[in-house]
This record gives C-alpha cells, structure tokens and sequence, in this order.
C-alpha cells in the first residue's frame, strides 16, 4: 500500500520534471527562431540596399564592371543561402565585395562628394551594425540552447523529442565591439 | 547571470503586488479612520474610490506623468539620428522593442527609463548628457537603461511614482509653504497655523512612510545588476565607468528634480546643497558613484 503510494509519487514527479524541462527547451528554442527572424529582417535590409547603391557608383565609375558584377553575384549569393553557416560565409563575401564598391569612391572624387552615395553608405554601414546587435541576441540564445541540451539531465529530455544544438551565426567583424583605439 | 536577471524579474512582479496591496490598504484603512472619527461614512467611500484610481492611473499613466515631472518631451527619429541608432542597436542586441526616446532640457547629466512594461517603455536623455558624454558612454549610459527595462524594474519604479509620490510630493510642498506660510499668517490668524501644524504633523508622518515605499520598491542591488548586464550589452563596461565619473564631476543641479522621480534617474539628480537636505537623504535610493564605477573597472567579460 505504502510502497505503491512512493512509487505513484515519484512516478508524478517524474512527470512534472519532464514536462517542464519539455517546455524550457521548446521556450528557448523559439527564442533561437524569433532572434533568427530579426537578423533576416536586417539580411533583407541590407540586400535591398545594394542595387540602389551600385546604381549610383554607375553614374560615375561606369566602366568598372568586375566590380559591379562581383557585388551583384555576392547579393544573389547571400540571397540564396540556405542554413545559419552558408549564409554567415555568404555575408562575409559580400562584405568583402562590398569593399572594393567603397574603395572606388577614393578613384572618384566626384562619387565621393554625391550626397545619394554617402546617404547610401551610411544607411548600409547602419544596417551592418544592426546585423552585429541582431547576430550577438541570436548567439547569445543559441548559447542558452546549446548549453541547455547538453546539460545533465536536460540533455536526456532533449535527445527523447529531437531537440538539436543549433549554429551560431558567424560573421566577420573588425568593427567586434572593441572600443577604436586612436593612435597618433 | 541569466539565474539573477530572471529572479531579479520574479522579485519585481512579486513587489509590485505588494506596493499595490499595501497602498490600497493604507488609503482605505486611513478613510476608515477619518470616516469613524467624523461619523461620516462617505469619506470612506471617498477613500475607497481614491485608492482604486489612484493605482488605476499609477499602473495606465504613471510614465506618463514622470516624464511630465520631468519636464521631458518626445523625439522623433529625425531629430537626433545618431542618438535614434545607439538606441536601435542597443534594443536589437538586447531582444527588446524600441522604446520611446525623450528629451529633458538641463545641463545636468542624466538620464531614466519608465513604462509599465518592455513594449510601453521610455527612455528620456537630458540635453546635457547628450552634449557631454561621447558615444562609447552615452551608449553605456543607454544600455544601463534598456536593462531596467529588460529587468522588469521598471513597472515597480515607475508605479511607486504616483503611489508614493504623491505624498512624497505633498510632503516637499508642504515644508515649503510651513516654512514661507507660517511666517506670514503668525499675526493675523492664529487658528489657520494649528491648522497648518496639524498638516505638518500628518506629513512629518507620512513622508517616512513614502520613502520607505520608495526603498522597498527600488533596492540598491538593482542598480549594481543594471550596471552589469548593461555591461554585457555593450561589452565595455569602461564606457559607463567613464560615463558615471563624468556625472561625479557634473555639478549642475536638475530643476525639475523631485523626491517622487529621483529614484528613477540613474543617479541622483540632486547635486551639492540640494542632495545634502534632511528630506533628500531621507529618500537617498541610489549607491554611491565611486563602488559603481569601482565595480564596473574590475569587470571581466568572459563569454
């Protein structure tokens, strides 16, 4: 009588531990989605800019094509990626095609005194600082994720349902964070 | 980390309830006494409906009256974009909407965040903090804040405004009007300064009581948690220590700041003669600059 008594407790406890691991886990998991859906959003920012700004650039540099077509590959490139880790490599292609566009503006003097591209310029390096807040959130709750479904006991209810470790969204970044060191 | 800013949330929630509970029975219990005193049962009633608007509007207007005692007034993104995108990037790291920016117009050095919650949430900037402070402390300065926001800390802090405020403020008036009043009035009506002195008494009593309000509604510690997850938003905490020793050195005084809002602020908004009074001290919420900035130097940001 007692003995069935114990075991139909620790039975409902082991319920109670389950369900509410069950849900921290589906909590934190949507929270990895949401946090993706502002770095997209951002993605999607980012993308729309760029043919208005090579627009622009070809007003007065026409004649640099390979330019051009290498940020116009890059966008569709990083338009199409799939997963967290093709679309960080991606990104980081266009950043780097994206470069070369800006260090034409030092070729052309006019180019760099048009007040459209230097409006352009700053609402593309804004845009990239809101990727690097976005990318820290993301990463931050795919840390409590990870860590989540690899801790003892949780890792138990996370391999029972499927719940998986997700990426983390890699980009390059000079600008990390680090406060500029001026030097003279 | 993450363990103390949602007990921190749990803690706020939890004192909430309590600030309300505890003025809706304070109101009424002192309705209750008056009413049995003058044998009249309508100044219960009175005391009753009192206290039930009274939270009504701390919970549905209080920001918007600390933002009014302040003297703040609203910005739109065209007119400080700068300070628009610091707040932008801040929130999105952060995981919260974008609150609404204000403007109070002093010298002073400050800032505060109010609102019932993350979605209904404000940030006001004085004009001083924007001209002196450089970017890597004024973003330190507006993470500190959106933490509070974050933290849940706000609704608290912002509901004991109207709650505690009102007597906080009826309080100051009073020690004013007693102390210019009483002088004049000594000659030529004598029953009307009984009557006074018998107000004074009341609040003498009460402005206690509504301090304590105040430092049950907004602890210490939670200014050092804001401090550090404000921190971990920006990944600098020099920039806030920076930010704090400036505000040490600022010695401009805040013309709209009263007992009822500078608990809000993120640090006192009374400055040398005006911070040193009995009624300041009595009300004295936030911890002293030098173990802020002292903290924030030795931190280490491991993640």
């Amino acid at each position: 009588m007692n003995l069935t008594y114990i075991i139909l407790i620790i039975i409902v406890v082991l319920i109670l531990w389950l369900a509410s691991s069950f849900n921290s886990l589906v909590r934190l998991r949507n929270r990895v989605k949401e946090a993706w859906s502002d770095i997209d959003i951002q993605l999607k920012r980012r993308h729309d800019l760029i043919p208005n700004l090579v627009e622009t650039v070809k007003g007065y540099a026409a004649h640099e094509k390979d330019v051009f077509e290498s940020v116009i590959k890059a966008r569709s490139a990083a338009m199409g990626a799939q997963t967290v880790n093709e679309k960080g490599q991606a990104e980081n292609m266009l950043s780097g095609a994206l470069k070369s566009l800006f260090a034409l503006a030092e070729a052309y003097p006019t180019l760099k005194a048009s007040e459209n591209f230097s409006k352009l310029q700053d609402e593309l390096t804004d845009t990239e600082d809101k990727i690097q807040a976005a990318r820290r959130f993301y990463n931050s709750n795919v840390l409590a994720l990870n860590t989540k479904v690899e801790q003892f006991p949780t890792n138990l209810v996370a391999s029972m349902f499927g719940f998986a470790k997700e990426q983390f969204f890699q980009l390059d970044s000079a600008q990390e964070k680090e406060p500029v060191k001026v030097q003279f | 980390m993450v363990q103390t800013l949602y007990t921190q949330k749990d803690s706020n929630v939890r004192k909430t309830w309590l600030l309300v509970t505890t003025s809706l029975v304070l109101v009424i219990a002192l309705g209750w006494f008056f009413s049995y005193l003058l044998q009249s049962t309508a100044i219960l009633y009175f005391a009753i409906v009192f206290a039930i608007v009274t939270n009504l509007i701390a919970y549905w207007h209080s920001d918007k009256i600390a933002l009014a005692m302040s003297g703040a007034h609203q910005l739109q993104r065209n007119d400080n974009v700068e300070l628009f995108r610091i707040i932008e990037n801040l929130s999105i790291t952060a995981g919260l909407p974008m609150p609404r920016i204000y403007l109070i117009d002093s010298r002073q050095i400050n800032a505060f965040a109010t609102g019932r919650d993350a979605k209904h949430a404000a940030i006001a900037v004085t004009a001083g903090a924007l001209a002196e402070l450089n970017k890597n402390e004024l973003e330190g300065v507006i993470a500190h804040e959106l933490s509070h926001i974050g933290n849940r800390d706000i609704l608290v802090s912002t509901i004991v405004v109207v709650l505690a405020g009102v007597i906080a403020i009826l309080a100051d008036w009073f020690f004013r009007i007693s102390f210019f009043g009483g002088m004049r009035s000594r000659d030529d009506d004598r029953g009307g300064g009984n009557y006074m002195m018998l107000i004074g008494i009341i609040f003498a009593i009460l402005a206690p009581l509504a301090a304590t309000l105040i430092q049950l509604a907004v602890s210490r510690k939670r200014e050092y948690l804001a401090d550090a997850s404000g921190a971990l938003l920006t990944r600098y905490p020099e920039g806030l220590a920076n930010a704090l020793e400036k505000i040490r050195g600022d010695e401009v005084s805040l013309r709209m700041a009263t007992n009822a809002t500078a608990h809000l602020f993120i640090s006192s908004p009374f400055k040398g003669k005006q911070g040193t009074s009995w009624l300041a001290k009595l009300f004295l919420t936030h911890p002293p600059l030098e173990d802020r900035i002292k903290i924030l130097r030795n931190m280490e940001l491991n993640q």
